[in-house]
């Protein structure tokens, strides 16, 4: 017997909804089968928490005496530029974006020890941060020059809005080359020297509702310690990625773009990152609740790591410069790359993670008692994500040279 | 027999001194240098995994003592921070000895200082930079 959000959300203002993690879940199913699971649980939540590069925020920080328009000008915060194309006094800071006089890569490889991430963190903490911006300066607008301090508690709107997030499944990077290389996967060590990978694996939101039958638009998340919303499917969404039988895809495909109040966020939940050799980022903690509403959803949310499989990737050679692989490197399931290594060309490689486990266990049981005690209700998707039927498809660039 | 880790600062006036060399010699002591260079206002610093006879090993430590040498464990100079690490895990693939590992069930980052030989990779690999070094 089928059942609907409404009903679900009956339940939990009732303090009655059963509600458990994507991790136990496996066992509930295993053990009293899919049929009775999907009439006793009620809602499955999962979690993530790793560096997603497309991540940013915007502010609103009210208006100066006497008035300064950014648009067209320039803005920094603690010395990382801003994006401030918009009306008078709406910014938006990337994540990745760093100072003017950073060193990048100039002294190889480079540190990339403050960037746009450490400065969301450190606004979210409640930190008084440096605003400088310049402007033309116009009738009504006239002031050119601005300089002070800003704080979370007094901005107007202060919104986390990233256009892509919650990567569905990743590759398992490795390097063929035989230098040592520093990417966005990790220092990777020449001659298959290490595997990292990253992704929750069987907690990870999208695996766990692979085809995207209740995760859609307005599905209400937990995001970054707060709570957010799905706004679209992210950038690059590709649902018709190659998948298993059991829906799961086993190369990266769909994404989420989303959004929510940062006000009411936690730094411990938007960590800024630094990746030695590559940039600076965002490591951004997602949970979605998934509403067992039949048989086939539950069946999907007791997805394990036995069944999750990722693409071993070259970046030695092959991601930097093809688009097709040129070696295939083979496939590599979650449960094996936890035991911390895998075999490829005969050889033994140490795995690692680069998004925490423990990390996305805590985010999941978060949600769990937010939805348990009644302050999280679940939302129905007001339209869908495109899903494989769609035919959307992830594209390279056309590259056409300018004459 | 003691085998340990060990920091020595030289003062300036000892950099040029053959010191390692009597340890060896007098104390019949076994070394590996884990580190060693010459700080600004010419501090010389050096570490150690130093290994020998219970007594003779003390001996030498008395006489690095005596000649002025200050002496520290290893494991009190790279530190975790653990507010700021999140369990990712990466830090394990550049540690080379196993001091950084993660538990198979909690999937928890381990750091067992008394492993570690302060080589330092870890510290730019560790993306929220919880690695902190206190030489």
């Amino acid at each position: 017997m089928a059942k609907t959000i409404t009903e679900i959300n009956e339940k939990i203002k009732k303090g009655q909804a059963v509600v458990v993690t994507a991790e136990e879940i496996v066992d509930i199913v295993e053990e009293k089968g899919v049929k009775r699971a999907a009439q006793e649980v009620d809602v499955v939540t999962t979690g993530t928490f790793g560096p997603m590069c497309s991540s940013g925020i915007y502010i609103n920080i009210g208006h100066a005496k006497p008035r300064i328009k950014l648009g067209g000008g320039k803005c920094y915060l603690n010395e990382v530029p801003a994006y401030c194309g918009f009306a008078a006094v709406d910014i938006y800071l990337g994540c990745t974006h760093l100072s003017d006089d950073d060193p990048r890569n100039k002294v190889y490889p480079g540190e990339f020890k403050y960037g746009g991430g450490h400065v969301i963190e450190e606004f979210v903490a409640g930190k008084d941060i440096r605003l400088t911006a310049i402007a033309y300066g116009t009738d009504c607008y006239p002031r050119r020059k601005l300089e002070t301090w800003i704080n979370i508690k007094d901005v107007n709107e202060a919104v986390l809005f990233n256009p892509r997030n919650v990567y569905q499944n990743y590759n398992v990077a490795v390097n063929l080359s035989d230098k040592l290389i520093y990417t966005y996967m990790g220092v990777l060590k020449p001659n298959l020297g290490n595997a990292n990978y990253c992704g929750a694996g069987q907690l990870s939101p999208l695996l766990n509702d692979p085809l995207y039958k209740t995760i859609g638009i307005g599905t209400k998340i937990f995001l970054g310690g707060g709570v957010g919303y799905v706004a679209w499917q992210g950038t690059q969404h590709n649902p018709t990625a190659k998948r298993k039988d059991n829906g799961v895809p086993c190369v990266p495909a769909g994404t989420l773009a989303v959004i929510g109040d940062l006000k009411q966020m936690r730094p411990e939940w938007l960590v800024g990152t630094s990746f030695q050799g590559y940039g600076a980022t965002l490591t951004v903690g997602v949970g979605i609740p998934i509403p067992i509403l039949d048989e086939e959803i539950v069946r999907y949310s007791a997805v394990k790591d036995e069944e999750i499989f990722a693409p071993i990737v070259d970046y030695g050679k092959q991601y930097p410069y093809s688009e097709k692989p040129q070696v295939e490197l083979g496939e590599v399931s979650y449960a094996q790359l936890k035991t911390g290594k895998i075999k490829l060309h005969g050889k033994e490689i140490p795995t690692a993670p680069l998004s925490s486990y423990p990390k996305a266990i805590e985010i999941a049981e978060t949600l769990k008692d937010w939805i348990k005690s009644g302050r999280f209700l679940l939302t129905e998707a007001v339209a869908s994500l495109p899903g494989p039927e769609s035919g959307l498809t992830f594209k390279f660039l056309k590259e056409r040279p300018i004459e | 027999m003691i085998s340990k880790r060990i920091v020595l600062r030289f003062p300036n006036r000892l950099i040029d001194q053959p010191i390692v060399c009597k340890l060896v010699k007098d104390y019949d002591l076994e070394f590996n240098i884990l580190k060693a260079y010459i700080a600004q206002r010419e501090e010389g610093l050096l570490v150690l995994e130093l290994k020998g006879q219970d007594e003779e090993y003390n001996k030498g430590i008395d006489y690095l003592t005596r000649i002025g040498v200050r002496i520290q464990l290893l494991s009190q100079d790279i530190v975790r921070n653990n507010a700021k690490c999140t369990h990712c895990g990466i830090c394990i693939s550049v540690c080379p000895t196993g001091a950084l590992v993660i538990d198979s069930i909690t999937r928890k980052v381990h750091f067992y200082d008394n492993k570690c030989i302060a080589c330092e990779l870890c510290i730019p690999a560790c993306p929220p930079r919880a690695m902190e070094v206190h030489f």
